[in-house]
This record gives C-alpha cells, sequence and structure tokens, in this order.
C-alpha cells in the first residue's frame, strides 16, 4: 500500500452568497485509515463532504485524488473515482428488492431484458462482504435501519468504491448493531478502503478512528489522534470546556403526574403501566423496537391501544385523542423531527405556534398578538439561534430545530413532557442546553419522560430508568442502582426467545 | 444541501436585509412576485400588440373573463394549499347554478332562497368530498374526479339536459353595477373573503400546516381532519358562488356549463405560485393567475389567434410560469 493519501482536500473554501460555510479547510485520506471528521452542527461538514460526492464544488482550494488535482463536478464523477458517500437520510427505494437496490443504474442485461438471475447472483455476493446473508428478491424497506446501512455499504463496495464517507452512520443504531457495523468498518479498512467517518459520539471515535479532524465554524481547528481524551475533544470541538456533560438537577419528587396502568396493544405493547411524579425525569431505555416508541405515542394520543389507561393529574384520558392528552397537558416532541415535528417550510414562528394556533383563537380569529409575543419569549428562553422567527425552520440546525419543537410545548404550558429520542443528530452545546430545558420543566412542577438510545444520556439525566424489552416492561430502577451494564441486562431480556 | 444553510452560532448575526440597495430591493420583489411581473410585461406586450387592449371597456370585459376562474380557483387555493386538489369544482358550479334555477323555476322558490338552496349544494357537495378523504381516506384526486362526474351527472338529471332560466337574483349577479359589472366585484368579495380566512382564521393557518406536514400538524393537536373537511366544503362553496355568476351572466342555468373549469382553477393556482405539494399558495396569487389567463385569451381574440391555437399557447405558458416558479424556488 502507497502512502500517498486517497484524497486529499487542499484548504478549500465554500461560499454561498457572502456567507462562507466551509473556510480553508484541509482535510486527507489514506488508505486503510479512517479519519473521524468532528465538528458541532451547522461547523460546515456536511458541506465539506459534499464537495467530494460532488455535490458542490469548492470555491477556492483544491481536490487532490491519488495526487492529481480533480474536479468533482457531480455525484457521477464522485461515484467514477471511487468515491462513495453514505447519507445520513439512506437513500434505499424501499419498494424495490435489495437486488435492484444494489444494482440500480447498472442491471445486468442479456438480449435487451434483465438478467434476473446474474443480477441476484452480483446482489448476494455485495451483500456477502458487509456480512449480510439475506435474501436479495426482498424489499429493502423490510429491513431495520441498520440492516439497510449494510446494504448502502455494499453498494458502495459493488461499485469498487475505494472511499467511502460515512455520515453519521450510527445515530439510529443500537449498541449490538454498531458493533457489527464496526466489524465491517474494520475489515474493510484491513482492505485497504479509506474513510471518512462522521459521528456526534466521542466514544465510537477512539473505537474506530485513527486520527480526526477538528473544524468549528467552518474553520479549520486541529488534526488530532483518535487516542485524544473525550473532553479535549469536546473542547477542540465548541472552543470551551462544557464543564459537565449531564446538568442533572434532581428536584424532589411530588404527587404523582402521569401515570400509566396495563397498557397494551397487540403486536406492539403489552401491560406497560408506570407512574412519573411531578418534578421528576423517567428514563425508558431499551432496543429499537421495543415499544417505546409506540408506548409514549399512544400516551400522547398519537395512536390508539387496545387496553389500559393514562391519567393525568388523577384524570383519565380518552384513547386515541391527541386534543385531550394536549388539553390535559401532555405534549410530545417525536423520535424524527423532520417527518412528524416539523412543518419545515414554514417560518419558526408558524413552528413555535401550532400547538397554541386553534386554542388561542377567539372567534376563529388567530391571536396574531399573542402567536408572535409567545413565539419570540419562547425562543429568547430557548436560545433558538436563529436569523429572525420569520425564518424558514428547514434553515436551522439539527438542535436548534430540536428546539423550536419543544417550544411548542413549553409555550402552550405543557406539563407533562414525552420526549423521544431528544437529542439526536443534536451537537454537543445543544444537547446541554436541552438537558437544562429539562431540568427548568421539573424544577417548575412538571414531568419528563425520555426515551433515548444513548444510554450515558438516559443514565445521565434520569430520576428512575424503566427499561423496554419487546414491548413489556423489563425492569423499573432508580438511577443510583443503575449502569450500563444492568440496563442492557434488562434491555435483552427475553428478547432472543421471543424474536421470530 | 439542507446544511448549508444552517445558521452559525454567532452572537450577533448581521441582517442583511437591512443594508441592501434599492435596486437589489426591486430584484428581490420582482423574484418573489413573479406572476405578478410576468402579468405586467404580458399586458405591456398585449398593449404594444394591439391599442384595443388598454381601453375600459376591454379592461373590464378582462376582469368579466377572469371572474368566474378566480372564484373557482380562491376555492381550489385552500384545497391546494393542504396538498389536495379539487377536480369537482366545475362540476359543482354547474349543479349549483342548476339547483338554484331548477328550485327557482320548477318549485317557485323565491329567489334568494332558490340562491340559498345553490350556495347549499355546493358546500354539502364539497363536505362530502371532504369527508371522502379525510374519513374515507380516499385520495383527493379519486374522491373528487367522482364528485366531478356525479355533480355533472346530477345536473342533466335535474335540467333534463335543458337549460333553465335563472331567479331574478342570479341574473342580476352576473349584471352590471353602474359602469362595474357585478361579476368583477364578486370576484373582489369572494378574494377578499378567501384572504382573510387564509390570513386570520386559525383554521386557514392550519390549512398552511396541514398541507406542509400533515404529521406534524397532527401531533400539534391541529384538528386535521375538521380542517380537511372544511377546505373541500370552502372548495364547494366558492364553486357554487362561481356557478351563480357564470349563469346569472347567461340569464340561465346550462347543463354542460363550466366544463373543464377544473383544469383553469388548478392552472390558475399554481401559475400564482402554489406548490401542488402543499404548504404553499396565496389568494393575491391566484389572481394574478387568473388574470394571466385571462389576458392572454382576451389578448389573442383581440390579435384574432384561432381558438384552437389559444389552447396550444395557454398550455406553455402554465409550463413556462410553473417552470420558472420552480427554478426560482431551486436557487433560493
Amino acid at each position: 500500500m502507497s502512502d500517498q493519501p486517497i484524497l486529499t482536500l487542499d484548504h478549500v473554501s465554500k461560499r454561498f452568497g457572502s456567507i462562507t460555510v466551509v473556510d480553508d479547510v484541509t482535510l486527507n485520506v489514506n488508505p486503510g485509515k479512517i479519519q473521524v471528521l468532528l465538528g458541532e452542527n451547522g461547523a460546515g461538514k456536511s458541506t465539506l463532504i459534499n464537495m467530494v460526492a460532488g455535490v458542490h464544488e469548492p470555491s477556492s482550494g483544491q481536490i487532490i485524488v491519488d495526487g492529481h488535482p480533480t474536479r468533482i463536478p457531480d455525484t457521477k464523477a464522485s461515484e467514477a473515482l471511487g468515491i462513495a458517500t453514505i447519507h445520513q437520510e439512506l437513500q434505499l427505494v424501499s419498494s424495490l428488492s435489495l437486488a435492484e437496490n444494489i444494482m440500480m443504474g447498472r442491471l445486468p442485461r442479456r438480449f435487451g431484458l434483465v438478467d434476473k438471475g446474474e443480477m441476484y447472483r452480483l446482489a448476494t455476493e455485495a451483500l456477502t462482504t458487509v456480512g449480510l446473508h439475506v435474501d436479495p428478491r426482498m424489499p429493502a424497506g423490510a429491513l431495520g435501519i441498520a440492516r439497510q446501512q449494510l446494504v448502502e455499504i455494499a453498494k458502495a463496495l459493488s461499485l469498487k468504491a475505494r472511499l467511502l464517507i460515512l455520515d453519521e452512520p450510527t445515530a439510529s443504531l443500537t449498541k449490538h448493531e454498531i458493533e457489527h457495523l464496526f466489524g465491517v468498518i474494520s475489515q474493510l479498512r484491513s482492505e485497504g478502503v479509506g474513510m471518512v467517518f462522521i459521528s456526534h459520539h466521542l466514544d465510537e471515535i477512539s473505537a474506530i478512528g485513527d486520527s480526526v479532524t477538528v473544524i468549528r465554524d467552518g474553520k479549520f481547528v486541529a488534526e488530532v489522534p483518535a487516542t485524544t481524551p473525550e473532553p479535549e475533544l469536546v473542547r477542540l470541538m465548541v472552543g470551551r470546556t462544557i464543564d459537565e456533560q449531564f446538568p442533572r438537577r434532581a428536584t424532589p419528587p411530588q404527587e404523582p403526574l402521569l401515570s400509566v396502568e396495563g397498557l397494551t396493544r397487540k403486536g406492539a405493547f403489552t401491560d406497560v403501566s408506570f407512574e412519573v411524579r411531578a418534578g421528576e425525569v423517567l428514563g425508558i431505555a431499551g432496543l429499537v423496537g421495543a415499544g417505546r416508541t409506540e408506548v409514549v405515542r399512544a400516551i400522547a394520543g398519537a395512536d390508539s391501544y387496545d387496553t389500559g389507561t393514562v391519567t393525568v393529574d388523577g384524570k383519565p384520558l380518552s384513547k386515541g385523542r391527541i386534543a385531550a392528552a394536549i388539553a390535559a397537558g401532555v405534549g410530545l416532541v417525536p423520535e424524527d423531527r423532520k417527518a412528524f415535528g416539523l412543518v419545515l417550510g414554514a417560518s419558526v414562528e408558524d413552528n413555535l405556534g401550532y400547538v397554541t394556533l386553534m386554542s388561542s383563537a377567539r372567534y376563529g380569529l388567530v391571536d396574531r398578538r399573542g402567536q408572535a409575543r409567545r413565539a419570540s419569549e419562547v425562543a429568547q428562553r430557548l436560545a433558538v439561534r436563529m436569523r429572525g422567527l420569520g425564518q424558514r425552520v428547514s434553515a436551522l440546525s439539527g438542535g436548534n430545530q430540536q428546539k423550536v419543537v419543544l417550544g411548542r410545548w413549553i409555550s402552550a404550558g405543557s406539563r407533562v413532557l414525552l420526549l423521544d429520542e431528544p437529542t439526536r443528530g443534536v451537537d454537543v452545546g445543544a444537547k446541554v442546553e436541552i438537558y437544562q430545558l429539562m431540568n427548568e420543566i421539573t424544577a417548575a412542577g412538571g414531568a419528563v419522560v425520555m426515551v433515548s438510545s444513548e444510554l450515558p444520556e438516559v443514565l445521565g439525566m434520569s430520576d428512575r430508568i424503566l427499561v423496554m424489552s419487546d414491548g413489556r416492561v423489563a425492569g423499573v430502577l432508580a438511577v443510583a442502582d443503575a449502569d450500563q451494564p444492568t440496563v442492557m441486562s434488562l434491555a435483552v431480556k427475553e428478547v432472543e426467545s421471543d424474536r421470530v | 444541501m439542507s446544511n448549508t444553510q444552517e445558521t452559525k452560532p454567532t452572537p450577533h448575526p448581521t441582517p442583511t436585509a437591512d443594508v441592501k440597495s434599492t435596486g437589489a430591493k426591486i430584484a428581490d420583489f420582482a423574484s418573489d412576485n413573479g406572476a405578478l411581473v410576468g402579468l405586467l410585461v404580458l399586458c405591456l406586450g398585449m398593449f404594444i400588440a394591439t391599442p384595443d387592449f388598454l381601453t375600459p371597456n376591454n379592461l373590464l370585459n378582462v376582469g368579466i373573463q377572469a371572474s368566474v376562474v378566480a372564484i373557482l380557483a380562491f376555492g381550489q387555493t385552500f384545497v391546494i394549499v393542504t396538498a389536495g386538489i379539487d377536480l369537482s369544482v366545475g362540476s359543482l358550479a354547474a349543479l349549483s347554478a342548476m339547483v338554484a334555477a331548477f328550485t327557482g323555476q320548477s318549485w317557485g322558490m323565491p329567489p334568494l332562497v332558490a340562491l340559498l338552496f345553490g350556495l347549499l349544494t355546493g358546500l354539502a357537495a364539497g363536505m362530502i368530498s371532504g369527508a371522502a378523504t379525510a374519513y374515507g381516506k380516499l385520495p383527493p384526486f379519486i374522491a373528487t374526479l367522482a364528485m366531478l362526474s356525479v355533480a355533472r351527472g346530477l345536473t342533466l338529471v335535474v335540467s333534463n339536459g335543458i337549460p333553465i332560466p335563472t331567479p331574478s337574483v342570479v341574473t342580476w349577479l352576473g349584471g352590471d353595477v353602474g359602469p362595474i359589472p357585478m361579476p368583477v366585484i364578486v370576484m373582489l368579495v369572494m378574494g377578499a373573503l378567501g384572504w382573510f380566512t387564509l390570513n386570520r382564521l386559525s383554521i386557514g393557518r392550519a390549512m398552511y400546516a396541514v398541507g406542509g406536514n400533515l404529521e406534524a400538524a397532527r401531533l400539534s393537536g391541529i384538528p386535521v381532519k375538521r380542517v380537511l373537511v372544511t377546505v373541500y366544503a370552502l372548495s364547494g362553496l366558492f364553486a357554487a358562488v362561481a356557478g351563480l355568476v357564470l349563469s346569472g351572466r347567461l340569464a340561465s342555468a346550462q347543463p354542460q356549463a363550466a366544463t373543464g373549469y377544473e383544469l383553469d382553477s388548478i392552472a390558475a393556482v399554481v401559475i400564482g405560485g402554489a406548490s401542488l405539494a402543499g404548504g404553499v399558495g396565496k389568494i393575491s396569487g391566484t389572481l394574478i393567475g387568473a388574470l394571466v389567463l385571462a389576458v392572454i385569451r382576451n389578448g389573442l381574440n383581440l390579435l384574432n389567434v384561432s381558438a384552437f391555437w389559444q389552447q396550444v399557447i395557454i398550455g406553455l405558458v402554465i409550463a413556462v410560469a410553473v417552470g420558472i416558479d420552480v427554478l426560482r424556488r431551486k436557487r433560493t
């Protein structure tokens, strides 16, 4: 293997109009090495990799591939150079078969017709390289996110990719799935594939990376070895030290605010009971697919359930009615904010006001002054970083978008907040702000239910932890008695035996 | 992609809008109001091509020609804002006018009551389409396609295929007040009502939320089904008004009236800058869209272009207008 980098970004910059998004960044990727790209949301990581993927061309600076200065005007050119990008949002067509997805655009032909036998053979071969032994005839949508991600990698490898760019590949994976993915990645590394790896999970960096490039506000900050301690990485990334990653201030719990009794929906969750007191944060841990999201959605009235009761402040809620839940003070911050949380084309102000839009109206007229006032107050309180309330919410970074979804409920005065993966795709700085907001809610006599797949977060922010496994409550732990192994052992309880 | 627009965590973002030159402001305005600029350019072109265009009489003619499509299109705007489509508006216009004429003529209802029957017909039919969409889970395209056929059929059943004279109040709607034609006044009133609904009523703002992201709207407690039923009901009501104006102009309700107008109304809405994907659309844009269509038809008539070629030209205008809009949105 030569020592020549596969790819060098040599002092590249990218300007959009008067705004410089990437400013004089240099990055090397060597064969058989994993270069971690670290930076907060909005630091310019995506723009940087889009230059390599052929989405944007740099405004200045050079892209050097195998020692030759190169232009990458479009995605085809990027592919031809052996570069493959696995975007955060997966690009598979869920109704098409795995084979068709993998071979898309280059289906093998015989006599002008698709040669299905050959297609399935090539697809099986590609799937084997990532350790997937599934039927290539299966529709892509039938696989979970983790395995879809592997299919994308398989597709990239079948295109003879020598450079893989992985944009937050672990964001929606469970620990077990991440381990498998890392196994595949290590295998590829030993075969000489170079990789750029983007992640917000600092613990993954030392586990998988070789070297780390840190950027902040579009500028190159440092290149350090992957063994650099986490606090130092955080300092480089945010430009200041974050004293506490999990600033939970426990409030003495008071009377029960939310109680759930025997909640059951066939095929989703069974006999789920728990209680959350005012001033308390209940963390819900468990594997993806354990039924956590389904339970909080049912409590919020987003979906119905078969049996059981949900009681808020002593009053039972009628099932499947969002309006009733909201009136009782329940607010849901859903798992996927782009799909379920935000109207991306609408302004920050509109997005902050949806919960109060109808209830604050008088004679059917919008309470325009009140809506504007509430939006500006809550945006200020949550320190939403934006150009103004009229800005489109799609232009905000992930953390600020999440604050907008949360802000909607704060502004409506909700007392029971159900947060489903509240910090997914949110950078370190905004994470802490969201945690502090949870403290404020509980200090003001509210209750928080937080579903999270990040164990450190669950352990750091909860007062009690409920672990779900296969649709059931596997156990409830006081945070003092909980650590990663105990939570994980509850999370995998029974799973192996019951699953098909 | 989206990340390129992320806001930086700078404590003092410089408001770029404040330092723009007048020229840049005009350019911004033109880019934000593409349809309006197009309409003005079109009028200028027509004025140069034929001096007859810019006479008061002819302009009022354009107004009359635009009015029926504009009223239909205002109703259509509500529907398109929620990412739906209403194919039944032409048929509902005909049915409502026919019901008004029939109840006035055959049942001997007083003119105002007959008018009310006409309006209720459009409203009720719209509610049925809305309920089929919201509760019956039929795609709007299918629900309103069915309504298109049902309403046209009922129009023929009620009229027996023969035109019926309109009640006096309906004929008045098609007449003039001094020099101003009533259809133009009705168009402006309905436009004002449409604007008020979309911008000042909470259910109007909710329409944008539902069209922008139905699930996010639902989870925020917006009564999505009620909103959907309302938009189709409003579309039906506006269609009824358009139908009454049209029949008043002719002093008789025609069984084949307003055939194909649903397509003109959709064209007016999209020329006005709305997106069929939902969440976007304005009454002012729709008005401009309807005027663009009317100016083209009027101008081409003045220039003696055959009606066959007019169809070809209008089709091209729709494609170009929406194409420009798509390009513009992509750039920003």
